[in-house]
């Protein structure tokens, strides 16, 4: 009897180990793709590539920079 | 007693469950793989002005391809082809690296795919890049 609980234990945690293996991690996968991809094109770390900032750029006046004061 | 063992199999199945959260991250930090992405980095600066005038191209497949060779000037059309197969090249390297590093070699189709998609998700607004064959302007 025990002999067969054992043998379901070992089955259960077998089966969980090997589906955790078999099954391709597609939202690690993303994460991991998006890390490689911010760093091969250097989209973080603050060195973004000024491409297309020209259409950001000519805002005449940086209104609501004084709105940011704490209030204290 | 049976008590006892069933509460064993409950905690094995919270184990075995963690250890599927510990391996929720593929593991990107090899050396293999940091190589790659510092000579893909450095190649990025060149290609950079091609992707913006359309003479290369994201492909859906995970890789580049030159989309308008007739966007550079004839002399340095030599030098286009090379960047784009070194690229190519590198990025090929760089999905087996993730799968193999990662212990499933199987896994190198699906890490192309995965990167497929977020290549051209990242992709700046007036880059190309394919689908369904066609060359579509981001």
């Amino acid at each position: 009897m025990y002999k067969n609980i054992g043998l379901l234990i070992l089955a259960t945690s077998l089966a969980a180990c090997v589906t955790i293996n078999i099954y391709f991690p597609a939202a690690a996968a993303e994460k991991a793709a998006d890390k490689i991809i911010d760093e091969v094109w250097q989209l973080k770390d603050g060195k973004k590539v000024p491409v297309d900032n020209p259409t950001v750029a000519p805002s005449e006046k940086p209104v609501e920079a004084p709105v940011e004061v704490p209030a204290k | 007693m049976k008590k006892l063992l069933l509460s064993f199999v409950f905690a094995s199945m919270i184990l075995a469950n963690s250890w599927a959260n510990a391996a929720a991250d593929l593991e990107v930090n090899t050396p293999a793989i940091s190589a790659i992405k510092a000579s893909m980095q450095k190649r990025h600066n060149q290609l950079s002005p091609f992707y913006a005038s359309g003479a290369i191209g994201l492909t859906q497949d995970g890789l580049i391809a030159v989309k308008d060779a007739s966007a550079v000037p004839l002399k340095d059309r030599g030098g286009l082809n090379g960047l784009v197969s070194a690229e190519n090249a590198d990025r090929a390297k760089l999905y087996k690296e993730i799968a193999t590093g990662n212990g499933h070699p199987e896994w190198q189709g699906d890490v192309q795919n995965t990167f497929a998609a977020r290549w051209i998700d990242k992709a700046q607004s007036g880059w190309f890049y394919q689908n369904a064959g066609a060359w579509v302007k981001k």
